[in-house]
């Protein structure tokens, strides 16, 4: 594309079923506030994980 | 829905296009940023005059290459999925203690006794928390406790006990507990130290800044300044951390909407940290005021330009809000659902009592949930708040921060706008700053390898 480079395009999570094994967001740092965007997801992490042990 | 959106770094316009349902996130050149908000959004009458500007031959390319994602659905899709939260409990925030060794003036707690009596957790009342939270918590394997209080630490001996009784319970029951708390660090001695930095997943250390706007606002009991001895506590604490979870939290008020220089302050002594806006009521002294919401927006461009440049000199820290991985982005459930408040995520009182969150302890009794102790539990209230979602909430169906602070803090919606539907304005405007200037960090980052 000329115009349009993509930063970032994730794997589409639209699953509205997660498995609930993140952490609770206000249980971080926050405590006055609610932001879960720069939550992990539990699943990805060991996925990760696996992926750099593999490697 | 889709945002555009500009960021200015050392001398140089970024413009980039999010689209939040995807997390898909595009640099673009200025072309294509003014056909795509005005394709998505509204030109402003500046931006119409460039517009006016483009050649036909621009505007068709760019419109190609719009067109190519929006049949991949990467552009534009937002598909509104019929969501109910579960009923299922993951994590208990513990009042420890409803009592405090400092006397912050800007306490959401009121000095940590939040409107109660100055009451101590028993050992009895913690066992039947962690009872109540692995009774509740169906499948889920990951569970969580959070030592809060007032200070926690004013109560260390019962959160040892407590820790010990659901590290029992975890060899038989299978499930595994992490531990955080949140603490002024004004009692952490070095046996607090070695304990913590053993059995707490995430330790939370409240520090606001700069020495004088820290002692400001944070006194002792008899009104004496604590700074010196709370730094010195919490660096002795971050030499054993080592790379083990923590942060440093401070809160700004009207007092120093300068934060920036706060968190750089921080900066030169930990790398893991978190500067929030001060909850109080409209016409406190220390409250945030409407009219100081455009310095705050433009505090946190000012810090996103001093995050990057401090990565770029190889001194990189962490802030809570411009943290964003969208390669592995949170599921659509996490996103809709957001805190878990009166959900998945309680609070119980020194005495057993439940609450949705440590924000309603001691406030309005019809959000009352039962007591741990007494094992009595009202569903009525959880079932109130299973419904608050994302999609439950006014003005948020078009805004392009929803799937990253869901909706906002629930308490906060009740405390300043009075509906559980209504989120507090002012916090939005500052989580859509805080939105752009992480996306803008997250692809300058990249670009540079930083």
């Amino acid at each position: 594309m000329k115009h349009i480079t993509t930063v970032s395009r994730p794997e589409r999570k639209s699953s509205v079923v997660g498995c609930g094994e993140c952490q609770s967001s206000c249980q971080s740092a926050c405590k006055t506030s609610c932001t879960v965007g720069n939550q992990t997801c539990k699943q990805e992490e060991r996925i990760n994980r696996k992926e750099n042990k593999d490697k | 829905m889709t945002h555009s959106f500009k960021y200015d770094y050392e001398g140089k316009t970024y413009y980039y296009v999010f689209h939040p349902f995807s997390s898909s996130l595009y640099s673009v050149d200025n072309a294509a940023f003014l056909v795509i908000k005005n394709r998505y959004e509204t030109l402003t009458e500046e931006e119409k005059k460039e517009y006016e500007l483009l050649s036909k031959e621009d505007i068709a390319s760019v419109l190609e290459e719009v067109e190519e994602l929006e049949k991949e659905n990467l552009l534009k899709t937002d598909v509104k999925s019929p969501f109910r939260k579960s009923s299922i409990v993951k994590a208990l925030c513990l009042h420890i203690c409803h009592d405090c060794n400092l006397r912050c003036e800007y306490c959401f707690a009121k000095e940590g006794t939040y409107n109660t009596a100055r009451d101590y957790m028993t050992l009895d009342v913690g066992k039947a928390a962690v009872d109540f939270l692995i009774e509740k918590s169906g499948n889920r394997h990951s569970l969580e406790i959070d030592f809060f209080g007032g200070e926690p630490l004013l109560n260390f001996d019962v959160v040892k006990d407590i820790v010990a009784y659901a590290r029992g319970r975890e060899k038989e029951t299978g499930k595994e507990f992490s531990f955080t708390m949140t603490t002024n660090c004004l009692l952490l001695s070095d046996d607090a130290i070695d304990f913590l930095n053993r059995e707490m997943d995430n330790v939370v250390l409240s520090i606001d800044g700069r020495k004088d706007v820290h002692n400001a606002v944070r006194k002792s009991r008899n009104g004496k300044e604590c700074y010196d001895v709370i730094m010195n506590n919490a660096k002795k604490f971050r030499a054993v951390r080592e790379d083990k979870r923590y942060y440093v939290r401070g809160t700004f008020t009207s007092k120093n909407i300068d934060f920036c220089e706060d968190v750089l302050t921080l900066a030169e002594d930990f790398d893991q940290i978190s500067v929030e806006p001060v909850v109080l009521p409209e016409g406190h002294p220390l409250a945030i005021r409407k009219d100081q919401l455009p310095a705050i927006l433009e505090e946190y461009e000012k810090l996103s330009r001093a995050f990057i440049k401090k990565r770029e000199e190889g001194k990189p820290f962490n802030f809570f809000h411009f943290m964003i991985d969208l390669d592995s982005t949170p599921c659509l459930s996490k996103r809709l659902s957001g805190c878990g408040v009166g959900c998945e995520y309680l609070a119980i009182s020194p005495v057993g009592d439940i609450y949705p969150c440590h924000q309603f302890v001691g406030g309005d009794k019809k959000y009352f949930m039962g007591n741990v102790l007494e094992k009595t539990f009202v569903p009525e209230v959880q079932e109130y708040f299973r419904d608050n979602t994302v999609y439950s909430k006014e003005g948020c169906e078009n805004c392009f921060a929803k799937y990253y602070c869901s909706g906002g803090c629930t308490a906060s919606a009740i405390n300043f706008e009075g509906d559980i539907r209504k989120p507090y304005q002012a916090a939005c405007d500052m989580m859509r700053k805080r939105l752009e200037v992480s996306l803008a960090i997250h692809s300058i980052c990249k670009e540079k390898g930083i």
